[in-house]
C-alpha cells in the first residue's frame, strides 16, 4: 500500500526461477522450515477442533444439571415430547448427557492440557522457521549483494558509461533491499497463508460439509471482490504515484533553479504549477486511498455475513442435535482464520512481483558483458622505464562513429607529452586507452616494448597515477584519502605530498587536522582544494607514469602556478601525459600534440608551433584576445 | 512535534474528525454486539430449541453487520479525504516557503533535503494520519468497548483479562525496546552500503587507475557482513514476536473455557456468554496488538514532522520591501557604498568595504581566488542574500527599498552552474520574456554564439531539453543560458563565470557579439580567465572578502600586486603588458 506500484516483469516466471535457485545453497535448511511450518500450521488447525470438544463437554455438563435428579433420561425426553419440545428432545436424546451430573472436569482437563499442549508445540515450530528463515534469507541476499559487486569490479567502463548512474544505483541499491523484503516476507507467509487455508479448508469440510459448503461460497466471493476493488486501487495508485513523481520532478527543479526562478519572475508560476500538481495528487491519493480502504469493509460484508449464516444454520443443527456446540464454535474460529490469509495472499503476490521486477533488474546487472579476460600468460614489467608507443591505433565508442584512426606516437622515457584541443577532439580518450580502460580496435599500444594487451590490467595499470578532472574522494580521512594509491602509506610520505600540492597548510587548519572526515558532500572542502587532494594522492603513488587529465581546472590561477611547479619535480624522470584547456599550463612541455576530431593536427614544442601558424597558433591567440567590452 | 503539526494542519478538518470519531464508536458497538446476540442466540435458541428465535437473532445479526459495513466505508471516505488534504496543505506551505527562502536558508537546508522534506517527510506524516483515522484510534476504542462487553458478560471471567494484556504488552514492549534501537543501527549500515556501492560506481576510474578493485571488495565485504549481521538479529528476534503472541491468544481462549466452564457449571453464567466471551478477548487481545504494531509508526512520523516543521519556522532573512519605491529613471546603475555581508555570528566578515559604481553600457570584472567572495558579491545585486553593512543602490534607490519583483526584472543572471529547466529550448530561452518572438530567440542564440548548434538539432527551437539540461554539454548548456539572459533584454547583467566551459576561441566571440547586442547594459563579470576581462571598463579585485584594487588593466598593472600575481600566473610578461 506504501511502495511504488509493482514494476511489470517481462519473463514473471523465469526471472522468479532463477530468483529462487538463488536459495539452491540453502535448499536442506528451506526442506526443513517447510516441513516446520507445514507441522505447526497443522497442529494449529487442530486447536478449536480441541477447544470445541471441550466445549461440548461444558455444554453436556450443563444439560445434565438441568434434569433434576432421579429422573431417567428417557424420561426426561418423555416428558418433553409431550410438552411438544419435541426439537429439544432431539438434541438431548444425541447428546452424552448423564441426568444431574455436572461438567466432568476431569476430561475438560484432559482436553485443555492436550489443547495447551499442541499450541505450544505449534508455536515453538512457528518460532524455529522463523529463525531459521530469517538466517536462510539474510544470507541469500549477502551472497546476491556481493555477486553484484564483484560484478561491478568485472564491468567494463563502457557499461558504466552507457548507464545513467542513477538507475545503476538504484539497482544495487533500492531493487537488491527490495528483493531482501520480499524474500523475507513473502516466502514464509505465502507458505503460511497457503498450508493455514488447505488445513483449515479440510478440518471445516470435516466438521460439517454443508457449513463448509456456505464458508466455500462467501470465499470466492470476497476474493472476486477484493481483487475487483484492487484492480480499480491499483489504477489509482498508479497514477498516485506518477504525479508523486511529476510533483517531486518539479520541486526538484524549481529548488535548483531557485535563483533563475526567482530573477526571471517565474515565482508565482511556480507555485501555480505546484498547486495544480498538488491537486492532481491529491485527487489520485484520496481516491487511491479510499478504494482500497472499501476492501476491507467488502470482505468483512461477507464474512460477517457468512458468519451470521454459521450461527443461524449451526444454531439450528445444534438444536435439532445433529451437530454439537463445540463444533459450531470451533467452526466459527475456522472460518475467521479463513479470511485472513486469503487477504494475505493477495497483498503477499503484489510484494512478490515487485521482488521480482527488481530481481530482473538485478540479474540484468550480472548478465551484462565483462571485460575481456586478462591473457593468461602475462608479461610481467616490476618498473616501467616508460616507454609508450601508439601503432596506427584505432578506436571507436560507436561501432559506425569513427573516433581516433590510424594514430601513431613515440614517447620516451621521461617526456612530458601534452594533449590539446577542442572539447570532443579525443584527448581523453588517448589516455583511456593507454590505461586499457578500453580496448582497442586495430593497432597496438606498447609500453617498454610490450604489448599492453599481453599484460594483466593490474600490473599495467599500477605504472601509472593518475589526476582527473573530475575529483573523485571517498568516504574517510583526509590522509586516508591521499594515502590511496601508496603500497605502504608512511606518515611522512602522506604530509610530504601534501606539502608539494600546496594542501598541508589547509589540512592543518583543519580541526581534526589529516584525520579530518571527508564525506560526499561536504562543504567545508571546496572543487579547488578536492583537486589538490587528488593531486597529493598521484604523488604518493609514485608511478613510473604519469596521467593529468585537466589536473588544475577547479584551482585558482596563482595556487596552480605553485602546483604546477610542484608538478614539475614530480614529472621528473618521469613519462607524463599532459591535458590542459589552460594552454599558458603546457608550454614547457617536451612534445605536445595538438588533436583535432580524434586526429593528430600538429605535433611539436611549443615554439615551433607557433612559428607554424596553425591550429595551435589561432588556439593560444584566441585565449588572449578580443576582451569582453571588445577594446 | 507531530501533534502540533497535526493540530495546526488538522483545524480545517476539525468537523470531519469529530465525525470520524463517532463512526469509529458506531463501528466498534456494532461490531461487539454481534457476539452478544449469538450468545443470545444460543442461550435462548438454541439451548431451548426455539428455530424462531434463532432465525430472528439471525436477521438483527445481519442488520448490526450492514451497520458496520456502511460505518466502515463512510470511515475510509472520510479519512481519505482528511489525509490525503492534510498531506496536500502542507505541501502547499512547504513549498511556498521555499519560494521565500533567501539563497541563505535553501543553502542552509540544501535542495535535495527540501524535496525530501516536502515528498517522503509529508507522506510519511499523511499515511500515520491515515492509519490513525482508520485503525489506531479504531483500536483502543473496540478495545475499551470489548472490555466493557466483557465485564458485563462475566465480571469474574474478566480477570483474565488482566493476566492476558499485561503479558502481552510488556512481551511486545520488551522486543520493541529491543529492536527500535537495532532498527536505527540497520537503516545506518544500509546507508553505509549504499554508500560504498555508489563511491564505487562514481570513482571507477580512479579505483582501476590505483588499482584498488580487491581493496573496494574488501571495504564493500566488511559492511556486507556487518549489515547482514544486524539484519539477522533484528529478524530473528522479531521471529518471536508473532509464534509467541499467538500463543498467549490461544492460552487465553483456554483459560476462557476452563474457568467459563467452571462458572457454567455452577451456574453463575449461561452457556452462551462462554463463546461470546472468547469472541471478546480476541478482539481485545487483537486491538492491544494492533495499537502496538502501529506504534512503531509513529516515531518515524515524528521524526518526519519535525523535519517539516523546521522548514514551516524558518523565515526567509530577506524580507520585500513594505512600501516599495520605484526609480525615475531606470538604466541599471548599481551602487556599493561600504557594503558588508557577514554570516550572523561569524567573526569574520565574508565581504566588507565594497565601494564601487557599475555604470550602464560599462563592464566591471571581478576577479579574485577561490573563496575570496566574488559570487557571494553579485549574490547581494538581486537580494539572493542581503547586504548587512552599508548599502547597495539600484538606479539611485537602495534595493531594500525597492519590490524583490521591480528589482528581479532589471536583472539578467547567468549563474555558475548553467542550469535548464526541462521543456524545449524555447521555452527555456522565454524564460524571462514569455512574448519574445522566434527572431528574438534565434538572434540571442547567435549572440551567445548557440546558433549553430541549435541550427544542427532536428527539431531546432522545439528540440527537447532533459531536466536541469542533461542531456546538453556543459559548453551548450552555458550558451543556452547567456542566451536566456540576452532574451530577457535586461539592464543589468551578472555573469557569473559564465564562460568556463567555453573553449577560448567561442569565449572571446561570445563577448564581442554581447558587447556590441547589450551596449547600453550594466554588464557585471565574475571571471578566472584574465583574457575574458581584459578589456574591461574597471575590474575590482578581491582578496579574502576586501578590495584589493579597483582599475583598469593597465592601471591595476601598476598598482596592484595581487592583480599582477594573478596576472602572470596566466600570461607571460609581454601577453600582460
Amino acid at each position: 500500500m506504501f511502495g511504488p506500484p509493482p514494476a511489470k516483469s517481462k519473463d514473471f516466471r523465469g526471472s522468479l526461477g532463477r530468483l529462487l535457485g538463488h536459495l539452491q545453497p540453502e535448499r536442506k535448511l528451506l526442506a526443513l522450515v517447510v516441513s516446520l511450518t507445514s507441522l505447526s500450521v497443522v497442529i494449529g488447525a487442530f486447536g478449536p477442533k480441541i477447544l470445541g470438544r471441550a466445549t461440548n463437554h461444558v455444554f453436556y455438563g450443563y444439560l445434565g444439571k438441568q434434569i433434576p435428579i432421579g429422573v431417567t433420561k428417557t424420561e426426561m425426553l418423555a416428558r418433553l415430547r409431550s410438552n411438544g419440545q419435541s426439537q429439544y428432545a432431539d438434541m438431548l436424546q444425541n447428546s452424552p448427557i448423564i441426568p444431574g451430573q455436572g461438567v466432568d472436569f476431569g476430561a475438560v482437563g484432559r482436553i485443555l492440557l492436550l489443547a495447551i499442549a499442541l499450541y505450544a508445540v505449534a508455536s515453538f515450530f512457528m518460532w524455529l522457521q522463523g529463525y531459521l528463515m530469517a538466517g536462510i534469507t539474510q544470507r541469500t541476499v549477502f551472497r546476491l549483494r556481493r555477486a553484484v559487486e564483484e560484478k561491478l569490479g568485472r564491468l567494463p567502463l563502457r557499461y558504466f558509461d552507457g548507464q545513467s548512474r542513477g538507475d545503476l544505483l538504484s539497482r544495487v541499491t533500492n531493487d537488491i533491499d527490495n528483493i531482501a523484503n520480499s524474500l523475507q516476507q513473502g516466502l514464509s507467509q505465502i507458505l503460511n497463508s497457503i498450508l493455514t487455508i488447505v488445513s483449515v479448508l479440510i478440518m471445516m469440510v470435516w466438521i460439517s460439509p454443508i457449513l463448509a459448503l456456505v464458508s466455500l461460497i462467501a470465499i470466492p466471493l470476497s476474493l472476486a471482490v477484493t481483487v475487483k476493488i484492487a484492480k480499480r486501487s491499483q489504477r489509482q495508485f498508479i497514477a498516485q504515484w506518477d504525479w508523486t513523481g511529476k510533483l517531486n520532478g518539479h520541486v526538484e527543479e524549481m529548488h535548483t533553479g531557485h535563483a533563475l526562478v526567482k530573477v526571471f519572475g517565474h515565482r508565482e508560476q511556480a507555485i501555480t504549477e505546484f498547486a495544480e500538481l498538488n491537486y492532481q495528487l491529491y485527487e489520485s491519493s484520496f481516491k487511491a486511498q479510499f478504494i482500497s480502504g472499501t476492501i476491507q469493509p467488502a470482505t468483512m460484508l461477507i464474512s460477517n455475513l457468512s458468519y451470521v449464516a454459521i450461527s443461524v444454520l449451526g444454531g439450528y443443527k445444534v438444536a435439532t442435535g445433529t451437530m454439537t456446540l463445540g463444533d459450531v464454535q470451533a467452526f466459527i474460529q475456522y472460518s475467521r482464520q479463513f479470511g485472513m490469509p486469503l487477504s494475505q495472499i493477495a497483498g503477499l503476490m503484489n510484494l512478490v512481483q515487485s521482488g521480482v521486477a527488481s530481481a530482473e533488474r538485478v540479474f540484468e546487472l550480472l548478465d551484462a558483458e565483462e571485460e575481456d579476460l586478462d591473457t593468461s600468460t602475462p608479461q610481467q614489467i616490476l618498473r616501467a622505464r616508460g616507454e609508450v608507443h601508439f601503432e596506427n591505433v584505432s578506436f571507436r565508442y560507436e561501432p559506425d562513429v569513427p573516433l581516433i584512426e590510424n594514430f601513431s606516437l613515440h614517447v620516451k622515457p621521461g617526456q612530458t607529452v601534452a594533449i590539446v584541443g577542442p572539447t570532443g577532439a579525443g584527448k581523453t580518450t588517448l589516455v583511456n586507452l593507454i590505461m586499457r580502460f578500453y580496448e582497442i580496435g586495430d593497432g597496438r599500444i606498447t609500453l617498454d616494448g610490450i604489448d599492453i594487451k599481453n599484460m594483466r590490467r593490474d600490473d599495467l595499470r599500477r605504472q601509472f597515477g593518475m589526476v582527473l578532472q573530475d575529483t573523485w574522494l571517498f568516504t574517510g580521512t583526509m590522509s586516508e584519502n591521499i594515502a590511496y594509491g601508496a603500497v605502504d602509506p608512511l606518515p611522512e610520505k602522506i604530509f610530504a605530498a601534501a606539502e608539494a600540492a600546496n594542501i598541508d597548510h589547509l589540512l592543518r587548519s583543519l580541526p581534526e587536522g589529516y584525520d579530518t572526515l571527508l564525506t560526499d558532500d561536504n562543504a567545508t572542502v571546496s572543487n579547488g582544494e578536492r583537486q589538490l587532494i587528488t593531486i597529493a594522492r598521484a604523488f604518493t603513488a609514485d608511478p613510473p607514469v604519469l596521467i593529468l587529465d585537466e589536473a588544475t581546472s577547479s584551482v585558482d590561477t596563482r595556487t596552480e602556478i605553485l602546483v604546477q611547479r610542484a608538478m614539475a619535480v614530480l614529472r621528473r624522470g618521469r613519462t607524463s601525459f599532459v591535458i590542459a584547456h589552460r594552454l599558458s599550463t603546457i608550454r614547457q612541455a617536451d612534445t605536445i600534440l595538438v588533436m583535432d576530431k580524434g586526429r593528430l593536427v600538429e605535433q611539436g614544442n611549443h615554439d615551433e608551433l607557433m612559428e607554424r601558424h596553425g591550429f595551435y597558433f589561432d588556439l593560444y591567440e584566441s585565449q588572449f584576445t578580443a576582451p569582453i567590452s571588445g577594446a | 512535534m507531530l501533534t502540533l503539526t497535526l493540530r495546526k494542519y488538522l483545524r480545517p478538518y476539525k468537523r470531519s474528525v469529530w465525525l470520524v470519531l463517532l463512526l469509529l464508536l458506531v463501528q466498534a458497538i456494532a461490531n461487539l454486539y454481534l457476539p452478544t446476540l449469538n450468545a443470545e442466540l444460543i442461550n435462548n435458541g438454541v439451548v431451548k430449541g426455539d428455530i424462531g428465535y434463532i432465525l430472528r437473532s439471525g436477521l438483527i445479526m445481519l442488520a448490526a453487520s450492514g451497520l458496520v459495513i456502511i460505518a466502515s466505508v463512510v470511515l475510509a471516505y472520510l479519512s481519505s479525504r482528511v489525509s490525503m488534504g492534510f498531506g496536500r496543505d502542507l505541501r502547499r506551505d512547504v513549498f511556498t516557503a521555499v519560494e521565500s527562502f533567501s539563497a541563505r536558508e535553501l543553502n542552509h537546508f540544501g535542495a535535495p533535503s527540501l524535496i525530501t522534506r516536502n515528498t517522503n517527510d509529508v507522506q510519511q506524516v499523511q499515511m500515520v494520519l491515515f492509519l490513525g483515522l482508520t485503525m489506531m484510534l479504531g483500536a483502543p476504542i473496540t478495545g475499551i468497548g470489548a472490555v466493557i462487553m466483557a465485564l458485563r458478560t462475566n465480571v469474574r471471567l474478566s480477570a483474565l483479562l488482566l493476566v492476558a494484556v499485561p503479558l502481552m504488552a510488556i512481551m511486545i514492549l520488551f522486543l520493541l525496546r529491543r529492536v527500535v534501537p537495532l532498527f536505527r543501527s540497520m537503516q545506518l549500515k544500509i546507508d553505509r552500503i549504499n554508500l560504498v556501492l555508489r563511491e564505487q560506481i562514481s570513482g571507477v576510474r580512479v579505483i582501476r587507475a590505483f588499482v584498488k578493485t580487491k581493496h573496494e571488495e574488501a571495504r564493500f565485504d566488511l559492511a556486507n557482513t556487518d549489515l547482514t549481521r544486524t539484519t539477522l538479529t533484528v529478524t530473528r528476534t522479531f521471529a518471536i514476536m508473532f509464534p509467541s503472541l499467538t500463543l498467549i491468544l490461544n492460552l487465553s481462549s483456554v483459560a476462557v473455557i476452563w474457568f467459563g466452564g467452571k462458572l457454567v457449571n455452577s451456574g453463575q453464567m449461561p452457556i452462551g456468554n462462554l463463546t461470546a466471551f472468547l469472541a471478546y478477548i480476541m478482539q481485545i487481545l487483537v486491538s492491544v496488538m494492533m495499537a502496538v504494531m502501529m506504534s512503531l509508526m509513529i516515531p518515524r512520523a515524528e521524526a518526519s514532522a519535525e523535519r517539516i516543521m523546521e522548514v514551516l519556522d524558518t523565515e526567509s532573512s530577506v524580507i520585500d520591501a513594505v512600501n516599495p519605491k520605484a526609480p525615475v529613471v531606470k538604466n541599471g546603475r548599481i551602487e556599493f557604498r561600504d557594503v558588508e555581508f557577514r554570516y550572523p555570528g561569524a567573526e569574520q566578515a565574508v565581504l566588507s568595504g565594497i565601494t564601487f559604481t557599475a555604470e550602464p553600457g560599462q563592464v566591471t570584472a571581478i576577479v579574485g581566488g577561490t573563496g575570496s567572495g566574488k559570487s557571494t558579491l553579485v549574490n547581494l545585486i538581486p537580494r539572493f542574500i542581503d547586504v548587512t553593512g552599508g548599502s547597495l543602490m539600484l538606479d539611485g534607490i537602495d534595493i531594500r527599498e525597492q519590490s524583490l519583483e521591480e528589482v528581479w526584472s532589471g536583472i539578467g543572471l547567468v549563474p555558475q552552474r548553467a542550469f535548464l529547466f526541462g521543456g524545449t529550448i524555447a521555452e527555456n530561452l522565454r524564460y524571462g520574456d514569455p512574448q519574445a518572438t522566434d527572431e528574438d530567440l534565434w538572434r540571442a542564440l547567435e549572440i551567445a554564439q548557440a546558433k549553430d548548434f541549435v541550427d544542427d538539432l532536428a527539431d531546432k527551437l522545439s528540440s527537447h531539453v532533459a531536466q536541469g539540461g542533461t542531456n546538453l554539454s556543459g559548453g551548450q548548456r552555458q550558451r543556452l543560458s547567456i542566451a536566456r539572459a540576452i532574451v530577457k533584454n535586461p539592464r543589468v547583467f551578472i555573469l557569473d563565470d559564465s564562460f568556463s566551459a567555453l573553449d577560448y576561441s567561442t569565449d572571446s566571440k561570445l563577448r564581442a557579439a554581447l558587447a556590441s547586442a547589450a551596449s547600453g547594459a550594466t554588464m557585471i563579470v565574475i571571471a578566472q580567465r584574465i583574457s575574458t576581462i581584459l578589456g574591461a571598463d574597471q575590474i575590482i579585485v578581491l582578496e579574502n572578502g576586501l578590495m584589493a584594487g579597483l582599475g583598469t588593466h593597465q592601471e591595476l598593472m601598476n598598482d596592484s600586486a595581487t592583480y599582477r600575481e594573478i596576472v602572470l600566473s596566466q600570461l607571460s610578461p609581454d601577453e600582460a603588458a
